[in-house]
């Protein structure tokens, strides 16, 4: 076939060059579609009322100032359990131990369950946090759910952002008559904080979005949270819920536009940051 | 009066099942400048991360015989490997500074000591600075980052940052390997200068450079060691006929 369709090559050059064109602006329009479809019905809900307000009557009416409590506590305590664990095994699968069969069995395993589809995940919540440990229906067993939901996804930024660590760094601090924790602590963890940083702003993003694993472990109920034990309703489930149950359609857009900003701000301020700090290092 | 430092008896190393180091004897003197030299893969530098047990880090590292510094086997049980490296203190080939302020490079070491005092820290950064001879040129700008200085500066704020560590004995593997002949010129003058309090290992692949500063030489060659003598011997009356061909540049 390649023999056949013979183009010039200034002419090929075109076509491939159109063609990748077409492609990414397909991937830029569907973004486009997705901001525009829920700020142009979600703005016009926006005001301050809805963001100071509980909701009233399943939703019809208020705010929606405990979904956000909730998600920010949900979120929180995810990402509280998630980072220290989730960075000490990148430590110790970087730095402490050498590539052997163990280390794949566990980077295997950590991979598996960024695989599980986060239904599961709320299914093992529900099953283990909720029933067993009778943390009931509550902001901590969500929050632990969404810990080892986005485990595999800060494990995997933090072992690659310290393997980017040049090796060098660590042969000079140990020449320097550093201990292996002193090395990690003081020349590894500095240097791979960016990398680190963006697994947990990823892990955040996700932790605020999600819904199936949250919707079987904190529940639904729409009072402002008091405690940990709280069942309560994140912003993506009043969303869901809003929808689904055809309670009101304008606030289930408001609370999406919410969502998006709200997630869009994070990534601005963090890179932001992550810029400052990367300058400031060099 | 020369006085032993370290003393290297049968020593053999191996990584894996490959023999990187065969049965090595020297002694090196204190407050000398030993150099060894030697073709690429000779063991030099394997020899120097030996001595403070760098080698340590890589995986399938084994070692034969002994090792003594200042009297203590090295290889012994009960040895400190911190203090070993704090004792023996090293300057790789490429300059490393660590991506801090030029400040927090030399004082690295010591805060691993827990030492934070503001007017102590000062005094060490001033002083290894001075002996490194790069004091004058970056006293007005210490809180920068070290990643800006040129290759030359770097490599001498390494030795300083070595200094900073009050070491004993001062590796240097290659350390001019990768600079302009200024800055060589520069960094040979500070060895010179150190070599009244410090005992210097010196490995160098420029045989030019070992007969500008070293008191004794050392020629290694596929891991063993081929002779070893006062500079002035080795590179006039070479008693071995292969150390005369490298020096010579036949091979290399």
């Amino acid at each position: 076939m390649g023999g056949q369709l013979k183009l010039q090559p200034r002419t090929e050059q075109k076509v491939i060059q159109v063609f990748m064109y077409l492609m990414t602006s397909i991937a830029v329009l569907v973004l486009v579609f997705i901001l525009v479809v829920i700020l142009k019905n979600g703005l016009p809900q926006l005001n301050l009322e809805f963001l100071t307000k509980n909701p009233a009557d399943m939703g019809r009416e208020g705010g929606i100032l405990s979904t956000i409590v909730a998600t920010i506590f949900l979120t929180f305590i995810a990402l509280l359990v998630a980072t220290p664990l989730g960075v000490g095994t990148a430590i110790y699968l970087t730095e402490y131990t050498v590539e052997s069969r163990i280390t794949r069995i566990i980077r295997f395993g950590a991979e598996c369950l960024a695989g599980i589809p986060s239904i599961i995940f709320g299914l093992f919540g529900f099953i283990l946090f909720v029933n067993k440990l009778k943390f009931g229906w509550s902001i901590l067993s969500g929050g632990l759910t969404l810990a080892f939901m986005v485990l595999p996804t800060i494990i995997r930024t933090s072992e690659e952002a310290i393997k980017a660590v040049p090796p060098a760094y660590r042969l000079v601090s140990f020449s320097l008559g550093s201990t292996r924790w002193q090395t990690v602590t003081r020349v590894v963890l500095p240097s791979a904080i960016p990398g680190i940083v963006t697994g947990v702003i990823l892990s955040i993003g996700r932790s605020i979005g999600e819904t199936a694993a949250v919707i079987f472990t904190a529940g639904s109920a729409l009072r402002m949270p008091t405690s940990l034990f709280s069942s309560s309703r994140t912003m993506s489930v009043h969303f869901y819920i809003l929808a689904k149950e055809g309670v009101s359609m304008p606030k289930a857009y408001g609370t999406a536009a919410v969502l998006v900003i709200s997630i869009l701000v994070i990534n601005i301020v963090t890179y932001y940051l992550m810029e400052k700090y990367i300058k400031r290092k060099s | 009066m020369k006085q032993r430092g370290i003393l290297v008896r049968d020593f053999s190393h191996y990584y894996g099942e490959n023999r990187s180091l065969n049965n090595i004897n020297l002694d090196v003197y204190r407050n000398e400048i030993l150099g060894i030299i030697g073709p690429a893969r000779s063991g030099k530098s394997t020899f120097l991360a030996c001595l403070n047990r760098l080698n340590d880090l890589i995986p399938g590292s084994r070692v034969e015989g002994k090792i003594l510094v200042d009297d203590q086997d090295i290889y012994g049980p009960e040895v400190d490997v911190v203090a070993l490296r704090r004792k023996l203190g090293m300057v790789f080939a490429t300059p490393v500074p660590l991506p801090l302020t030029i400040y927090e490079n030399i004082v690295f070491g010591v805060r691993l000591l827990g030492n934070n005092d503001r007017g102590e820290l000062d005094r060490i950064v001033e002083d290894s600075l001075e002996k490194a001879g790069l004091w004058a040129e970056v006293k007005d700008r210490l809180h920068t980052s070290a990643l800006k200085l040129s290759g030359g500066q770097q490599q001498r704020l390494c030795i300083a940052r070595v200094l900073a560590l009050k070491p004993q004995y001062i590796m240097l593997d290659e350390p001019t390997s990768g600079l302009d002949p200024i800055s060589t010129m520069k960094i040979e003058d500070s060895l010179r200068t150190l070599k009244k309090d410090y005992t210097i290992i010196l490995v160098t692949n420029n045989t030019k450079q070992a007969a500008r500063v070293a008191d004794r030489t050392a020629f290694f060659l596929m891991g063993e060691l081929v002779e070893i003598d006062e500079t002035r011997v080795v590179f006039t009356r070479p008693s071995d006929k292969r150390t005369e061909a490298y020096l010579e540049g036949k091979f290399g």
